[in-house]
């Protein structure tokens, strides 16, 4: 098993015809991904690479593909009609790889979307792979821009708010030979759909996942909530590693939601609750799935 | 992106936050001019204050020797003495590092008598995902301080964004002030148009600090926001044209601004291994494992998720006209991009460069194998990096033998 999606989930994609999300749903096709439709307003109607339908909205995708799953490439000021359109739709999951939305939109957006069943993942992230049992994990489900070789199936979860630095623990964790359940990137922004805890206790709730690898960084105290609740309803073992411990305050490290302000929200403190429940941090990025791995029983 | 107290101000005006009368000059002679009018308007007292992008002014001290970044004046030949210390001078503060920041623009404002100083602020509250005012009773200070002393003072009102800031929301908050009778309506106008600057500028901060209760001439009490200080949301610039037109580049560091061209996020530190790397969280560990191997990062550089040719290229020059870097690490994980692009990228950087430092390159990703045979081939002397703690340990041995 594994989290939010797995390989039989049915996915659209919205912003199908853009150069980004072209390329992306090419590879996640390529990988084995049920990629069932694709949305383009005014572009009904016509075929992606020969195969997948194209609609002008996703509610009409839904209802002649049954997706349940979006992955949105559409341009940041774009972004949160599109999000909304996969609320209102009905969708499971939608996931926001868009960078650069403005940060009041997604406050807005959160706010549309209390009370409603859809789960957000992102924006600014490089979505959710599941792996598959095929070769290099392929037949897996991939929505986002993670590369999908890196992978193998089994049974450690990945969540974290960077791309690169969760490739870096997959990768870590695929060479010594150890698979992943599901991989969650939440994304970089300081207000987005689901938290570092969110993933936790999907991951804590699925018998398929043995052991947690959370990555987090600077900014905000989402690491230090995730870190309150695993420290007592957490059974399974938990790795972590924060990012940014060199960034200088008051400046934002590339992901607009990295950056400590007002003494608030620095790596020191952020450790210090992993460690004060129970989470083993690893002292440099390059040893985050041995971390884990010394926890776990082989 | 920040803005100068000036441009917070004009924001702040039009959506009707009071404050006491100001404008703002570039000459002496100007802010001269400005005083005596303002004295004979009734003013006692007249704030002359330099604009920079920096907190600290009024303790900060000029390259000349001259004490105050901000300074109380009873007359109109006193400001304009001031204003001529200040004008065309560097200001050095707590926030600008030792170099300082040269003063190009003073506002000159009544300084009315205060009789109480509170502290306002509307920001986002990232874990409930909305907007939260701040307020405290303790005015003038570091709220952080306050915050950390004693968090019982400070005031916290959260705005539901479907609706906005309510009427009974600001009066709620001027109550927990104090504030009382006809000071009420005032402060509630005042909040609301604070909130409303927040929201329709997109920013990421609205500060007034302080926000003082004051005795007018004719005796009567009314609230104004004594200083301002605005930082906007850099994802929402593309809808506001006129904010767009405040950036300031000089206030901006040369190498950063040269950085944001070729859409490279480029952040410079003060020690002397430069990295450069793909995606800002590997970005940010890689500065991280430079520094628990004992290293000191000279930058924070991140070139993306694809970068191109043209982007290493740039990015290698960027690094190298920092004076202090004394060797370079490449960090690249090449989920989707191809490695031996970046590896072409970084031989030709080499080459045009001319690049004497040590280079430690740490390629790992798609078509690696291409990419480190490109690197082996190309003559240079590139020190190769295993795992990321193999590559940070090379860089800083190289750097501390060299």
């Amino acid at each position: 098993m594994s989290i939010l999606v797995t390989p039989q989930t049915r996915v659209l994609v919205q912003g199908i015809t853009g150069s980004f999300g072209a390329r992306h749903t090419q590879l996640s096709l390529a990988y084995g991904t049920q990629i069932v439709a694709g949305v383009t307003p005014g572009k009904g109607g016509q075929l992606f690479e020969n195969r997948v339908p194209i609609f002008d909205t996703v509610a009409e995708a839904i209802k002649q593909t049954g997706a349940t799953a979006s992955a949105i490439f559409v341009p940041p000021a774009f972004a949160a009609d599109a999000i909304l359109e996969g609320v209102d739709a009905g969708l499971d999951l939608v996931v926001c790889i868009t960078e650069g939305i403005p940060v009041n939109d997604m406050v807005k957006v959160k706010r549309a979307m209390e009370g409603k069943q859809t789960r957000l993942i992102g924006p600014n992230c490089p979505g959710i792979v599941t792996p598959g049992a095929g070769t290099d994990s392929q037949g897996g489900c991939r929505i986002g821009i993670a590369p999908g070789y890196i992978h193998q199936q089994g049974h450690v979860g990945v969540v974290s708010r960077s791309g690169t630095l969760t490739y870096e623990a997959v990768w870590q964790l695929t060479c010594r030979g150890v698979g992943q359940s599901t991989c969650v990137g939440i994304g970089g922004d300081p207000v987005n759909g689901t938290s570092h805890l969110d993933v936790i206790k999907l991951f804590q709730a699925d018998p398929d996942t043995h052991g947690i690898i959370m990555i987090g960084e600077i900014g905000g105290s989402a690491e230090e909530e995730a870190a309150a609740w695993i420290r007592s309803n957490c059974r399974k073992p938990v790795a972590g590693f924060i990012a940014g411990a060199t960034a200088p305050p008051g400046r934002r490290m590339g992901h607009a939601g990295a950056i400590v302000s007002g003494g608030k929200g620095t790596a020191a403190a952020k450790i210090a609750a992993f460690k004060d429940a129970g989470i083993r941090v690893a002292p440099t990025p390059s040893e985050m799935a041995e971390t884990l791995l010394k926890m776990m029983p082989r | 992106m920040n803005i100068h107290e000036y441009q917070a101000r004009q924001l702040l005006g039009q959506y009707g936050v009071a404050m006491p009368r100001w404008e703002v000059c570039d000459t002496p002679e100007a802010a001269k001019r400005i005083a005596a009018q303002l004295l004979a308007e009734g003013a006692d007292l007249i704030a002359v204050k330099s604009q920079i992008h920096a907190g600290g002014r009024g303790k900060g001290t000029f390259k000349s020797g001259f004490q105050g970044g901000v300074k109380l004046c009873q007359t109109a030949e006193d400001v304009g003495e001031k204003a001529k210390a200040m004008l065309g001078n560097m200001l050095v503060t707590k926030q600008t590092g030792p170099e300082g920041r040269l003063v190009r623009k003073l506002i000159i404002a009544a300084a009315p008598e205060i009789k109480k100083e509170f502290y306002l602020a509307v920001l986002l509250d990232r874990s409930s995902s909305r907007p939260v005012i701040m307020a405290s009773i303790e005015g003038g200070m570091d709220i952080e301080e306050v915050a950390a002393r004693t968090p019982e003072k400070i005031i916290k009102e959260s705005i539901d964004p479907a609706v906005g800031m309510m009427p009974y929301q600001a009066r709620k908050v001027a109550s927990a002030l104090g504030l009382k009778d006809d000071l009420i309506g005032p402060a509630a106008k005042l909040l609301l148009g604070v909130y409303k600057t927040w929201w329709e500028c997109d920013a990421s901060l609205v500060e007034i600090n302080p926000l003082c209760l004051v005795r007018t001439r004719a005796g009567k009490e009314t609230l104004l926001a004594v200083d301002a200080k605005l930082s906007l949301d850099d994802n929402a610039l593309y809808r506001h044209p006129n904010l767009q037109a405040m950036r300031d580049l000089a206030e901006e560091a040369p190498l950063e601004i040269e950085a944001g061209k070729f859409n490279l996020n480029y952040i410079k530190l003060d020690g002397n291994i430069a990295c450069l790397v793909n995606g800002a969280g590997l970005a940010m560990a890689t500065m991280d494992i430079i520094q628990h191997f004992g290293g000191r990062p000279a930058n924070f550089l991140d070139v993306g998720g694809g970068a191109s040719h043209e982007q290493v290229a740039a990015a290698f020059k960027i690094i190298l006209q920092d004076p202090n870097v004394k060797g370079i690490l490449v960090n690249i994980f090449g989920g989707i991009m191809d490695c031996n692009v970046i590896a072409t990228g970084i031989v030709a950087a080499v080459k045009e460069t001319g690049l004497q430092l040590p280079l430690v390159v740490r390629l790992e990703g798609n078509n690696v194998e291409a990419g480190k045979k490109t690197l082996a081939e190309s003559g240079l002397t590139i020190i190769r990096g295993g795992s990321m703690a193999d590559a940070a340990q090379k860089v800083v041995k190289a750097v501390s033998t060299s």
